[in-house]
């Protein structure tokens, strides 16, 4: 086990090296110097800025102070924001969006999973296609158009939820949770459902079921661990998956989080705002693939053993 | 035996071959050929538009203004009295091209690039799937964000961005495909005949390998639609004054209180797409048998 999260820890570090290195050329390499657009900037102020913000030295020399940078946990200043840096606008929204992304996991979860194991325990039957027809939905309905849609019908037509904001009036936080969980929901049905589905076909469920065991025994305690691990594995994905869907579900509902700010950065070119928030969010999402990686090693020894036989 | 009659006997085969196997399956399926059906129909659509739209692209009627549904224009007309229909079907040309090529790009690399490392192997396989695998560790979303920012938002960039994407888990199909197929007698044939490895790959390898990526393939291109209709919502991928169903449902939100038929019409047009394309990749998963034996 703990060679395998060694080796998977080793695996990680290139990746984020990667990560850091090409965004940074490729935002340097971008057309349009981020003072450009400043129409009356006198040239000894664009070159005092360009000297604060360390744009009048050699790449590989910026490339180097920026690594340094990153090693110290400075993600750098924005340049829209004078005064802000790129560490203050995460702190601000990172435990939004991260509050949010709990929520969405929490309702792809639930409902994800209470649906695949319900359809899985009585295969080819309505208790089986009911459920998994709204999986598909759920998966051909993105979250640009079903936050719309819920905001339509529940915020405005019936008027039973707020439409927008986060924390200022009781219920806000539903419709975003619910808007960024469908799509994850959806693929977790579909995967504990297949996932059940082959673990109940192995000798050691028949053995629980020979010993006398009630089915909902033999489900709880034998098949939910073994059905359950293409979910767990799922969850490293989905995480990367609810946090780029967070820029949309942001936009639309008006969450104040990280999600938000990247795309705001995106559309006002803040260029080392939207390095640092790649960099961060990159990192994370690297960290989590790791971590899903690891607990399903942990849930499934085979996978182990397998690792160690190389 | 003469060379005529082993034809011969291939062509009284070609009955059950396994693609008319397939078809006959797929046959019963009746959600896979509706969505094969609302797909044709989708594409000759998309492909005719010029010609068949109802109104022109461009064509405005300010004086009408947003107007719901009607005889004159059967999804109603936006803001600046444009004829929805006509946007919808000028927007899924670029919908749905955008889905084709970038999934055609993402093919054309992942499938070449899985055959040599499945078929060459050792060292050269090692190198190469590893950079897949820290390729596949990359957060992609956030990049093709990047791309876009730093690049402009082009249509001929998304489709790249899209398609160097996407071809990640080509290549690992074809690799593993390939490294069964290579240890057929049939390539030993072909390699005791003296063929380069390149036509071995092209004639042998990749031929018997399509069942699983046509279904892959099926399953992709609803992904990269996804994908450029979440870009171009955020405002980060078509541009005006061209549109697409992402660029409709985005305006459409914008003033669906007022006018919902905006919001309802495109997002229809795109989530019955989606449908189509999964249950026809579903419908064909089982007909080629691609995950083994079904029962």
């Amino acid at each position: 086990m703990w060679r395998f999260i060694a080796y998977r820890l080793l695996q990680a570090i290139p990746v984020i090296l990667a990560v850091i290195t090409v965004t940074f050329f490729l935002v340097r390499v971008a057309p349009g110097g981020p003072f450009d657009s400043e129409k009356a900037v006198v040239p000894e102020v664009k070159a005092a800025l360009e000297a604060q913000y360390r744009l009048d030295q050699p790449l590989l020399t910026q490339y180097a102070a920026y690594l340094g940078d990153l090693a110290q946990g400075e993600l750098g200043p924005s340049f829209k924001y004078p005064g802000r840096s790129v560490n203050e606008l995460i702190a601000a929204g990172l435990p939004v969006t991260a509050e949010l992304g709990l929520y969405a996991l929490l309702v792809a979860m639930i409902i994800g999973g209470v649906a695949g194991i319900i359809a899985s325990l009585k295969p080819n039957t309505a208790q089986d296609y009911l459920p998994m027809s709204a999986a598909m939905i759920g998966i051909c309905m993105p979250s640009f158009l079903l936050g719309p849609l819920l905001v339509l019908v529940f915020g405005i037509y019936l008027d039973w939820l707020p439409v927008s904001g986060w924390g200022d009036i009781p219920g806000d936080k539903i419709l975003p949770a619910i808007t960024l969980g469908s799509t994850y929901a959806a693929y977790i049905a579909r995967l504990s459902r297949a996932g059940m589905l082959e673990v109940m076909t192995q000798d050691y469920i028949r053995t629980a079921r020979a010993k006398g065991l009630p089915e909902w025994q033999v489900v709880t305690r034998h098949a939910l661990r073994g059905g359950l691990i293409p979910v767990v594995a799922f969850l490293g994905p989905a995480f990367a998956g609810l946090l780029s869907g967070s820029f949309v579900v942001e936009t639309i509902f008006q969450i104040p989080g990280l999600g938000r700010f990247y795309v705001q950065a995106a559309f006002n070119r803040d260029y080392t705002m939207i390095l640092g928030t790649t960099v961060f969010l990159s990192t994370l999402i690297v960290l989590f693939n790791l971590l899903s990686d690891i607990l399903a090693a942990w849930m499934n020894p085979r996978l182990r053993t397998q690792f160690s036989e190389h | 035996m003469s060379d005529a009659s082993i034809t011969d006997i291939a062509q009284a085969e070609q009955g059950t071959s396994l693609w008319h196997d397939a078809w006959l399956r797929l046959r019963r399926n009746r959600l896979a050929l509706f969505g094969l059906g609302i797909l044709v129909l989708f594409i000759t659509i998309a492909l005719l538009t010029p010609w068949i739209a109802p109104y022109g692209y461009a064509e405005q009627n300010l004086d009408l203004g947003a107007s719901g549904p009607s005889a004159a224009h059967w999804l109603g007309t936006d803001i600046f009295g444009r004829d929805l229909l006509t946007q919808i079907m000028y927007g899924g040309r670029i919908s749905l091209a955008v889905g084709f090529i970038a999934t055609a790009v993402a093919l054309l690399i992942g499938v070449t690039w899985g055959a040599v490392a499945g078929y060459v192997g050792g060292r050269v396989d090692a190198v190469m799937m590893r950079l897949v695998d820290i390729l596949y560790a990359l957060p992609f979303m956030i990049f093709i964000v990047l791309l876009m920012v730093v690049f402009g938002r082009n249509l001929l960039l998304l489709f790249l961005a899209i398609g160097a994407v996407e071809w990640l888990t080509m290549a690992r199909i074809m690799r593993s495909q390939v490294q069964t197929l290579r240890q057929q007698e049939f390539v030993e044939a072909a390699v005791s005949l003296g063929l380069s490895p390149s036509t071995i790959i092209r004639r042998h390898v990749i031929p018997n390998a399509l069942g699983p990526i046509i279904v892959y393939t099926t399953l992709t291109i609803p992904s990269v639609m996804l994908l450029e209709a979440f870009l171009s919502f955020l405002g980060l991928g078509i541009q005006p004054p061209q549109t697409s169903w992402g660029l409709l449902i985005s305006y459409g939100a914008e003033t669906m209180e007022e006018y919902p038929w905006l919001l309802l019409f495109p997002g229809l047009a795109l989530t019955l797409t989606l449908f189509s394309l999964n249950f026809l990749g579903d419908g064909l998963r089982d007909a080629l048998d691609v995950r083994g034996s079904r029962d």
